[in-house]
């Protein structure tokens, strides 16, 4: 399947990407290809299979629901690139 | 003394031949020496390094005899190392310091390992050569005009120069067995689940495992031994005992049955890498074990599957790269989608957008039965497959790769990148333990054959891997151009 700029710059926005006019016909050249890789995988009849999700098939294991973390707000927002009273800052959402 | 095996190191340390303080400079002059050529490590901790290994000699004064006591290793820089920075390959994790440790940075911590440092890597481990870094592409030490493979090529070519005596790395799709190959050393990756995940960055996390990069099998089982485990951080780990993955390294392989997948000598594959592999099999049947043909009907697919499941879960765990909470962010953002966008835009190299854009396109409303269900059908049919031939055989052998290291910047467009994996992409679809390790050389570089087993086989695995190294010396190859002492 091919993917055209159009469709290119709808896939940008739903992974939160920008791509400029003058990359966007590289990029569809590119994912087009790999998209032709992966189409090799329609040749097979597969309607009578079953998923594989975990290459063990086993159960996500659950523990007790209790609290096990200390809060450590302070020190983890030490990474953020914009932080003020315990608040991560970005740019204003509302007027 | 460098050159040594962990092994070796192991029983200097103990007869006090060594320090690990020595053994620890030693290692740090060699880095000073030959990174600027190779740039194997993107950070070198000198001052904490020698730090631990005086602490390591005390406590061995003291009577502490763990067998990975003292002795120098090197992190990809993927597991999360507490204070230290921890890029993951990216521009978006530059200046990322991080606040906690990987459990595979405990558990060696623990054992008394000292950390030199940690290696260069492929942008978030999604690459085949090690182009991809932010800082910089490593260079092979057999041939520095070639790559080292990838992503663990920083960790592969530290261990193959000798600038550490091992090192972790971690598969997705072949990213520690490639490079291990391309750099004629020894590289295992474990069965899903027997390591922890916890702290080591996410790249496709049903697919994802950690694994030792070293210089012999035996190497790898001794660091298997501190590795594996159950985690109750990991929710994918699994809950099963750790054997000592030392104890069998020496069980005779009369009767062993090997199978070869006619698969993986067919078109592709270059002369040299197949008759080296050949050569091998030989080995072995003079060994006692026995060599059938098997079938892995479906294994075409696998390269197709894995690059919707891979870049699938690559775009929902890269969704956390938003600027906010840690890492990098643009400048003057406009408005808060302004920041989100050019922060990943800015933050992520080509290859990364690539994957995170055939992603999000495979988890688009109405395509994905088409592409995420549909090749995680094909997965269970490759799963299949395997357990086929298991029922036949006790360990499939064949070439890790279709050809030795090729030359930087040889391979511009993904696809042909991709193809580079063609022989150990399955292996983790199925979540098998598969090793490499180097068997032969043509033209200078280094050729690595691939033993794969069972589920939880790895100290199968490692048994047929030692054998084969206690009859041959192909593991003893230096690279000529790092020969130079400091």
């Amino acid at each position: 399947m091919a993917l055209d700029k159009s469709e290119v710059a709808k896939i940008a926005h739903l992974a939160r990407l920008h791509i400029s006019e003058s990359e966007a016909e590289e990029v569809s050249n590119r994912i087009t290809d790999i998209l032709a890789l992966i189409d090799q995988m329609q040749s097979l009849d597969t309607e009578a299979i079953e998923p594989l999700a975990h290459p063990l098939e086993v159960i996500q294991r659950l523990r007790v629901d209790e609290v096990t973390e200390e809060n450590q707000r302070e020190r983890l927002q030490t990474l953020a690139p914009n932080s003020k009273d315990g608040l991560y800052l970005v740019p204003k959402v509302l007027e | 003394m460098i050159k040594s095996t962990v092994a070796e190191l192991s029983l200097a340390l103990a007869a006090g031949d060594i320090s690990s303080v020595e053994l620890t400079q030693a290692y740090l002059n060699r880095i000073a020496q030959y990174n600027g050529e190779l740039n194997a490590f993107i950070t070198v901790c000198e001052e904490s390094a020698l730090e631990q290994a005086k602490a390591a000699d005390v406590a061995r004064a003291k009577g502490d005899t763990s067998s990975l006591l003292g002795i120098p290793l090197a992190h990809k820089d993927i597991f999360c190392t507490e204070g230290i920075t921890t890029t993951c390959g990216s521009r978006m994790l530059g200046n990322f310091v991080s606040p906690y440790n990987a459990t595979v940075v405990e558990r060696f911590s623990d054992a008394g390992v000292v950390m030199l440092g940690k290696t260069n890597m492929d942008e978030f481990a999604m690459g085949s050569s090690n182009e991809t870094s932010f800082f910089g592409a490593v260079k092979n030490p057999w041939n520095t005009a070639c790559v080292p493979g990838g992503s663990s090529g920083g960790s592969a070519a530290a261990v193959a120069a000798d600038l550490c005596a091992m090192a972790t790395g971690t598969d997705t799709g072949g990213s520690i067995r490639q490079p291990a190959a391309f750099c004629g050393i020894t590289g295992f990756k474990p069965s899903y689940g027997r390591v922890s995940r916890w702290g080591m960055i996410a790249f496709a996390s049903s697919l994802d495992q950690a694994g030792p990069i070293c210089k012999s099998a035996e190497d790898a089982a001794l660091m298997l031994n501190v590795m594996a485990g159950l985690d109750s951080k990991d929710s994918t780990s699994i809950d099963k005992p750790v054997e000592d993955y030392t104890a069998t390294l020496n069980d005779s392989l009369q009767g062993l049955r090997i199978g070869v997948p006619k698969q993986h000598f067919a078109e592709g594959l270059s002369s040299e890498v197949e008759q080296a592999i050949r050569d091998a099999l030989a080995e072995y049947e003079k060994m006692g074990a026995i060599i059938k043909e098997v079938d892995l009907p479906n294994s075409h697919l696998s390269v197709p599957a894995y690059y919707v499941i891979a870049p699938a879960e690559a775009s929902a765990n890269l969704s956390r790269y938003d600027g906010v909470r840690y890492g990098y962010r643009c400048e003057n953002p406009v408005d808060l989608e302004d920041m989100y966008k050019r922060t990943r835009s800015e933050g992520f190299g080509e290859e990364v957008k690539r994957r995170i854009m055939i992603g999000t396109y495979a988890l688009s409303a109405g395509f994905y039965d088409a592409y995420y269900r549909k090749a995680q059908k094909i997965r269970r049919l490759i799963k299949v497959d395997f357990s086929n031939a298991f029922k036949e055989v006790d360990v499939i052998i064949g070439p890790t790769s279709p050809h030795t290291a090729f030359k930087l910047g040889s391979k511009s467009d993904p696809v042909s990148m991709y193809l580079e994996d063609i022989y150990t992409i399955a292996v983790n679809l199925a979540g098998l333990p598969a090793i490499s390790i180097p068997a032969g050389s043509a033209n200078g570089l280094p050729i690595g054959m691939h033993i794969v087993a069972g589920d939880f086989e790895e100290a199968k695995v490692l048994n047929v891997a030692h054998q084969f190294q206690k009859h041959t010396d192909w593991h003893r190859n230096k690279p000529s151009a790092m020969a130079k002492e400091a």
